[in-house]
C-alpha cells in the first residue's frame, strides 16, 4: 500500500498514511464488526433474518463460551 | 503495507481461533454438557411441579442442530471466525497506533495492542458480566443483557483508547513510567464507576418481578409449593470451570494473535531485516 517501510531509524517513527488506506481500514473494521455481531449477538436480542435461529443455534456453544449473553 | 499487516493479523487470528477451539473442545464441552443436562433435569422437574399444580406443560423447543454438531462444528466455526475478526480488528488498531503511541518497538507495540484488545473486548466486560453456560440466562431479558454487555464492551474499549491518549499527554510532564501508571489508574477508576452504575443482570426489572432481587440470573434451587427443594440450584463447580475455561480460551486466542503478529509486523515495518530498534529507546505505552 505505501512505500514508507524502510525509513525507520528509531523504533516506530513512521506513521502509516491512514488517509490513503482508510478505505481498507474502515472496510476491515466493518467486516470484523459484522462477524462479531453475527457470532455473538444476532438472532438473540435482535435478528437480521427475522425469526430464524439457524446462526444462533449453530454457533450456540461458541457464543456462550466467548462470553456473550445467550437466551 | 496496511493490507499486509491486516492480512497477517487476520491469519494470526485464524490460528489463534483454531488453538482456542482445540482448548474449548477438550476442556469446555464437559461443563457445557453438564449445564445442558442440568437445564433438562430442571425443566423436567418444573414440568412435574406444573402438572401437579394443574398447569399445562409448555411446548418443547425443537432442535435445529444436534448437540454433536453444536459441540464439534458450530463451536469451531464460531471461535475461528471470531478469531479471524479479532485478529483483523487488532491489526487495524495496530496500524493506527504506529507512530502515535510513543517510541515503542514494533514487536512490543503488537503485544501491547493485542493485550489491550483482550482487556477491552473481553476481560474487562467479563468482570461485570461474566460468561454464562447454557441454563443461565432468562429468555425475557436477552435484549437487555445483550445491550448491557455491548455497552460494557464499547465503554471498555473507548476508555482504553482514552487512557492510551491520556498517557501520551502526561508523558512530557511525568515521564513514561509515571504517565503509564497514571493513565492506568484513571482507566481503573473510570471503568469502576461505569461498573457500579450499570445494573447487575439479576436486578433487571423483569427478573426482580419474577424471581425477586438477586445479583445474577444463575438458577436457584427449585422449590415446590411448600418451599421444599425439589431440584438443586445450578452447580457452582460447573459454573466456575466454565468461566475459567472461557478466560483460558480467550487467553489462548489473544496470546497466539500477539505472538504470531508481533514478529510478522516487526519484519514488515523494519524492512525485513528484523533490525532491532534503538537500544536507548524507552519502552512503554
Amino acid at each position: 500500500m505505501s512505500s514508507t517501510s524502510t525509513t525507520a531509524p528509531v523504533a516506530t517513527p513512521l506513521v502509516l498514511p491512514v488517509s490513503r488506506t482508510s478505505f481498507l481500514m474502515v472496510g476491515t473494521t466493518l467486516l470484523a464488526l459484522a462477524a462479531y455481531y453475527f457470532i455473538g449477538v444476532d438472532q438473540g436480542a435482535w435478528s437480521v433474518f427475522g425469526n430464524d435461529t439457524h446462526i444462533h443455534e449453530f454457533v450456540h456453544d461458541a457464543r456462550h463460551f466467548l462470553g456473550f449473553p445467550c437466551h | 503495507m496496511v493490507g499486509k499487516l491486516i492480512l497477517r493479523g487476520t491469519l494470526a487470528g485464524v490460528v489463534g481461533g483454531i488453538l482456542a477451539f482445540v482448548f474449548a473442545r477438550v476442556l469446555a464441552e464437559s461443563p457445557i454438557q453438564a449445564a445442558i443436562d442440568y437445564e433438562s433435569g430442571r425443566d423436567a422437574a418444573q414440568e412435574a411441579l406444573d402438572q401437579a399444580a394443574g398447569i399445562a406443560a409448555s411446548a418443547h423447543e425443537h432442535e435445529i442442530f444436534s448437540r454433536t454438531i453444536q459441540a464439534n462444528i458450530g463451536i469451531g466455526v464460531g471461535i475461528v471466525a471470531f478469531g479471524a475478526a479479532m485478529g483483523a480488528l487488532m491489526a487495524v488498531a495496530y496500524v493506527y497506533c504506529i507512530g502515535r503511541t510513543g517510541a515503542v518497538r514494533p514487536r512490543t507495540l503488537a503485544l501491547l495492542v493485542a493485550g489491550g484488545a483482550f482487556l477491552g473486548l473481553y476481560l474487562v466486560p467479563f468482570l461485570k458480566y461474566p460468561a454464562n453456560p447454557p441454563a443461565i440466562g432468562h429468555e425475557d431479558t436477552i435484549a437487555d443483557r445483550s445491550t448491557l454487555y455491548l455497552v460494557m464492551v464499547a465503554v471498555s474499549v473507548a476508555f482504553l483508547v482514552a487512557a492510551a491518549w491520556l498517557g501520551q499527554r502526561l508523558k512530557p510532564r511525568f515521564g513514561n513510567w509515571n504517565a503509564t501508571l497514571l493513565a492506568a489508574a484513571a482507566f481503573i477508576v473510570a471503568i469502576g464507576i461505569v461498573m457500579l452504575l450499570l445494573p447487575s443482570f439479576g436486578h433487571l426489572p423483569a427478573n426482580v418481578e419474577e424471581y425477586g432481587r438477586h445479583a445474577t440470573e444463575t438458577p436457584l434451587p427449585l422449590t415446590d409449593s411448600q418451599g421444599k427443594i425439589v431440584f438443586p440450584g445450578f452447580p457452582a463447580d460447573t459454573l466456575f470451570s466454565f468461566r475459567l475455561y472461557s478466560i483460558g480460551a480467550q487467553l489462548v486466542l489473544w496470546t497466539t494473535i500477539a505472538l504470531i503478529f508481533a514478529p510478522a509486523a516487526e519484519k514488515l515495518l523494519t524492512g525485513g531485516n528484523g533490525r532491532p530498534a534503538d537500544a536507548a529507546t524507552p519502552v512503554g505505552a
